[in-house]
């Protein structure tokens, strides 16, 4: 007979499980209201959305990180890097959701599904950076991921189905290899708790054999990885699926996703680079030093730009893997100050683009934003080709613009770990980079215009929402020279309150 | 006012924000206005300058990235004082040399004004990342000018330029990130001040590596053979302005930033690298001198010849000594002047004719007597000829190189005949001669607007190659301290001992 199981409400630790609880109620919220009447506009939900969001910012914000305290059956861990990147999660979120108001009426957002699937899927973020557990890991990467799969679907189109369903496929294989992975580390340690592998594995470092178990554990998962963050040789649904979402869910999906699967693999991945499983570093430096370039190479021959932004996204990803193979207190801080910078920069730009977005192809038969489209925009629509070529910048890394202090910072951990090579390859890469977004800036400030583009074609899609995100994005993109101290002491603080792995 | 250094900086910059909003038809006169205060600012800093003073002056921090040791750092000495002032007397000459029919005026003026924050600025940042920041922002500026107001292939030569520049410096970043780090690890701080890297004991091999990488990023840009190849395009396409600002003062940063850091924070390497160097130097001074005589386009004589005198500038550098390094200071002054004079002057003949190529010129003296003048003059001074500005600096470089080499002097010396016998034939072709292009003869002498660009050069070019004591001796100061600086720091004797000869030879 089965023991009655007794456990007190307080060892649950409620509050540690408050973030999620709120994003999933937000969203019944949301589905009973459309239970109730009908046809109720989407600014309602997008702003009720927001506001759920805030709160759940509030409720993960009070978190106490500091104790690396569990909760709920202790398989809820909050520390440093899972409070930040939930946060880091909810502002992107924040930045996301106002971009379905456009001008133009389009078909995903007249269902209040689609804001209930986004916050279970943010709910699903949350549970994932916040264990330590690969079940609950695991669980927190599917619910989310399927969620994504659905938003993506729901754009309507024939290339979002074929985007969807490829990213679902893929999205499966890598939960397959996710879960071998898995097995294979509960099969040396008995255990799916992170900090009890670690201890078995030191503990059983010299045994004969063990090394094939670790290597086929770590490379399972690494391969697991690879897929969600879109490293080489596992990156290539990335554009694919970038062109069938939606101009800002790709920018979301280069954004949210990979911070979420970068704060996992720092808690798997660096557990193993502490116990000093070198190869395990050495696959990563490899991996990220091949996704940066290829993606960079694969970027330069695009000749669309949602396609070229979504091979810039892919090298950015391989650029901050790096520092998950460096494994320093410095490299981690970089990975979330890249991260809170390029989200800005990103979403600005992938806005941009849904700005312009036509419900036809007016300029090409087979892209919706071939280069020929910017031609000529600065005659046309100055503001907006000074906006685009600054978000370009930056992406190129030009100082003062934002992303090239994550870069630098980037590098520096890089310098300070004693892989020079390794920060002049990143350097070079950033050169190669600056070539397609030079581009852009060509097409836009010095070509004529087409006749196919005049204001009205290209500000088509605009409303007083998006040049909100907009301005936003702009401010923090110019003027992150003055934020980068305090963030970076935020950063940090977080970070150092965690403890990795062991 | 002791953040006049922040006011020079970011006074253009503002003025280009405010720019926008002033009418298309009264942009040049809006331009004009705020490169002439800009210049009235620069020549009161000068007033201001303590000439005694080697060090340092009007300094300025402000704490930007404490958590990562960068800060806003400026300050001004007498080797970067005076290329802040030729570069606001290029950009107003510039900016009054402009066309009144240039098209899109507004967003050329806006432009230079950017460029003219970011050129003042790596001249006075005294922050390694401050510097880098202006140093990689007046590639945007650039690139936009030569390609919306270039020639047929502008937007090629822009991008090239670009890349070109950001590839090499990129690897500096590294560099300057590696110096960092082992200040860190030196001193327990983060610190990008150039003055703390200073004090910073280095090993004879950290400092090898470290100079490669800064090399890489101010080679490119002075350009050093075999990088120079993106500078014939860039000049062959960029509008009349900018190859001025391109030779006059962007080039100068390169050759600035090894007197301001290669040499004070790596001597050893720097001492070490010199035979390197120099050796490229000498290639770089002869083939480009002797490709410039093969030129059948007068503009491409002009950019192969300004690259020439910048293999010059390199030698003096690196003499490591005080005539050597003070008389290449002062060749990037005379350089910027003389260059640029002679790009405005091949801009005015393209604007007449719409032609560039030697051959279709021929006689010019007898139709336009003012501008065959003002050319003959530039182009002395760009020879050398004694009393011109050109001369002094000349001469002092090879004084200085003469101690360290006396076959390399001969061989660098070589380049005056060269250069004469190249600028005096392009001379010959283009202005002496019967008149045999129709085209040619109703050309027009220089009008106001040219003249008022034109002239102020000249009395310069004058002035300072009869009496160059009020510029050479701040600068003197500051690099007889600069070198006292690097041959505390350095360790190997042999270092210590390239330095000493001249140190006394120089009292």
């Amino acid at each position: 007979m089965l023991e009655p199981v007794n456990i007190s409400l307080e060892a649950l630790n409620l509050a540690t499980l408050m973030p999620m609880l709120i994003a999933i109620g937000g969203g019944l919220v949301i589905l009973l209201l459309d239970l109730a009447k009908d046809n109720l506009h989407k600014s309602l939900y997008v702003m009720l959305t927001i506001l759920i969001l805030l709160v759940d910012l509030g409720a993960t914000t009070g978190l106490t990180y500091g104790a690396n305290e569990k909760g709920f059956f202790d398989v809820l861990l909050m520390d440093g890097i899972a409070v930040l990147s939930q946060v880091l999660i909810l502002v992107a979120s924040m930045l996301f959701i106002p971009l379905s108001l456009t001008s133009k009426r389009f078909h995903e957002y007249s269902y209040p599904e689609f804001f209930a699937l986004f916050l279970f899927m943010i709910a699903g973020f949350q549970f994932m950076v916040s264990s330590d557990n690969l079940i609950l890991i695991f669980i927190g990467l599917e619910t989310a991921s399927l969620s994504l799969y659905t938003l993506i679907a729901l754009h309507n189109r024939s290339n979002s189905f074929e985007a969807a369903v490829k990213y679902f496929t893929m999205g499966a294989l890598a939960a397959g290899f996710f879960t071998m992975g898995s097995a294979v580390l509960y099969g040396i340690s008995g255990s799916l708790e992170l900090g009890q592998i670690a201890g078995a594995i030191s503990d059983r470092m010299n045994e004969p054999g063990i090394t094939i178990l670790i290597l086929g554990g770590a490379g399972l998962l690494l391969t697991a990885f690879a897929f969600k963050l879109s490293l080489f040789p596992f990156h290539t649904w990335a554009p694919d699926v970038y062109e069938g979402a939606s101009a800002p869910l790709a920018g979301y999906m280069s954004v949210v996703p990979k911070v979420a699967a970068f704060v996992v693999s720092m808690r798997i991945f660096e557990m193993f680079i502490q116990l000093e499983i070198t190869w395990v570093q050495d696959m990563i430096i490899i991996l990220s030093v091949i996704t940066m370039t290829i993606a960079n190479l694969m970027a330069l021959v695009q000749e669309d730009v949602k396609r070229m932004l979504a091979y810039s996204s892919i090298s950015h990803a391989g650029f901050v893997m790096v520092a998950i193979a460096l494994a320093t207190d410095k490299a981690n801080t970089g990975v979330f100050l890249y991260y809170s910078l390029f989200m800005f920069t990103n979403l600005g730009a992938f806005a941009m683009l849904w700005v312009s977005r036509h419900k036809n192809r007016i300029h090409h038969s087979r892209y919706d934003h071939p280069y020929e489209k910017f031609s000529g925009m600065i005659k046309i629509m100055p503001m907006g080709a000074i906006v685009m070529g600054l978000f370009m910048l930056s992406l190129a890394g030009v100082p003062p613009f934002s992303v090239f202090w994550g870069k630098i910072y980037l590098m520096s951990a890089t310098v300070d770990a004693g892989y020079l090579w390794l920060a002049i390859v990143m350097g070079l890469n950033s050169a190669i980079a600056a070539f397609y977004y030079l581009k852009l800036i060509v097409y836009m400030f010095l070509k004529e215009p087409t006749d196919a583009v005049t204001q009205e074609t290209t500000y088509y899609n605009v409303s007083k929402p998006l040049l909100t995100i907009l301005g936003f994005a702009v401010i923090v993109t110019v003027a992150s020279i003055f934020m980068v101290n305090p963030l970076i002491e935020y950063i940090d603080t977080m970070v150092k309150a965690t403890n990795f792995g062991i | 006012m002791d953040n006049i250094l922040s006011i020079l900086i970011f006074f253009p910059a503002l003025a280009g924000i405010l720019g926008f909003v002033v009418d298309k038809n009264s942009a040049k006169a809006y331009g004009i206005a705020v490169a002439a205060i800009e210049l009235i600012l620069a020549l009161w800093l000068w007033m201001k300058f303590d000439i005694t003073n080697a060090g340092m002056q009007f300094t300025e921090k402000v704490d930007l990235i404490a958590q990562f040791g960068i800060s806003y750092n400026v300050g001004v000495d007498g080797i970067s004082l005076f290329i802040v002032i030729m570069a606001a007397l290029i950009t107003l000459l510039g900016i009054i040399l402009l066309r009144d029919d240039t098209k899109n005026m507004k967003n050329m003026i806006v432009s230079l004004l950017f460029l003219e924050m970011t050129m003042v600025g790596v001249f006075l940042s005294l922050d390694a990342i401050i510097f880098y920041l202006f140093w990689e922002l007046s590639l945007v500026p650039m690139l936009y000018i030569i390609g919306a107001w270039g020639g047929p292939t502008r937007v090629y030569a822009a991008v090239k330029f670009f890349l070109y520049t950001f590839a090499g410096s990129l690897i500096m970043l590294v560099g300057l990130l590696s110096l960092a780090y082992l200040n860190h690890l030196h001193t327990g701080i983060w610190s990008f001040s150039i003055l703390d890297w200073y004090e910073l004991p280095l090993t004879e091999g950290q400092q090898f590596w470290l100079f490669l990488s800064l090399f890489a990023g101010f080679a490119i840009k002075v350009p050093m053979f075999p990088f120079h190849t993106w500078l014939p395009h860039a000049h062959g396409q960029a509008p009349t302005i900018g190859s001025v600002i391109l030779a006059a003062v962007l080039l100068k940063m390169g050759t600035y930033g090894f007197v301001r850091f290669a040499l004070p924070i790596l001597p050893d390497a720097s001492v070490t690298f010199t035979p390197f160097i120099m050796t490229l130097s000498l290639i770089m001074v002869i083939y480009t001198a002797m490709i410039a005589f093969a030129q059948k386009d007068m503009k491409q004589v002009i950019a192969y010849s300004s690259v020439s005198h910048m293999g010059i500038i390199m030698l003096g550098v690196f003499a490591m000594n005080a005539e050597g390094l003070g008389g290449s200071i002062f060749l990037m002054l005379s350089h910027g002047i003389v260059s640029g004079a002679l790009f405005m002057l091949v801009g005015v003949i393209y604007e007449r004719r719409g032609t560039k190529i030697m051959s279709e010129f021929g006689g010019l003296a007898a139709v336009m007597p003012v501008y065959a003048t003002i050319f003959g003059v530039m182009l002395m001074a760009s020879v050398g000829l004694p009393l011109t500005i050109g001369f002094v600096g000349e001469f002092l470089v090879l004084l200085g190189f003469y101690k360290v080499s006396t076959l390399g002097t001969i061989l660098a010396g070589t380049t005056i005949i060269i250069g004469s016998i190249y600028m005096l034939s392009l001379f010959k072709k283009s202005f002496f001669g019967p008149l045999t292009n129709e085209k040619n003869r109703d050309l027009e002498d220089l009008d106001g607007r040219e003249l008022t660009a034109l002239i102020p050069l000249v009395l310069i070019v004058v002035w300072l190659g009869v009496y160059p004591k009020p510029i050479l001796t701040p600068i003197d100061n500051s690099v007889k301290a600069l070198l006292v600086k690097m041959e505390n720091k350095a360790i190997s004797p042999k270092t210590k001992e390239a330095i000493i000869i001249s140190k006394k030879e120089a009292k």
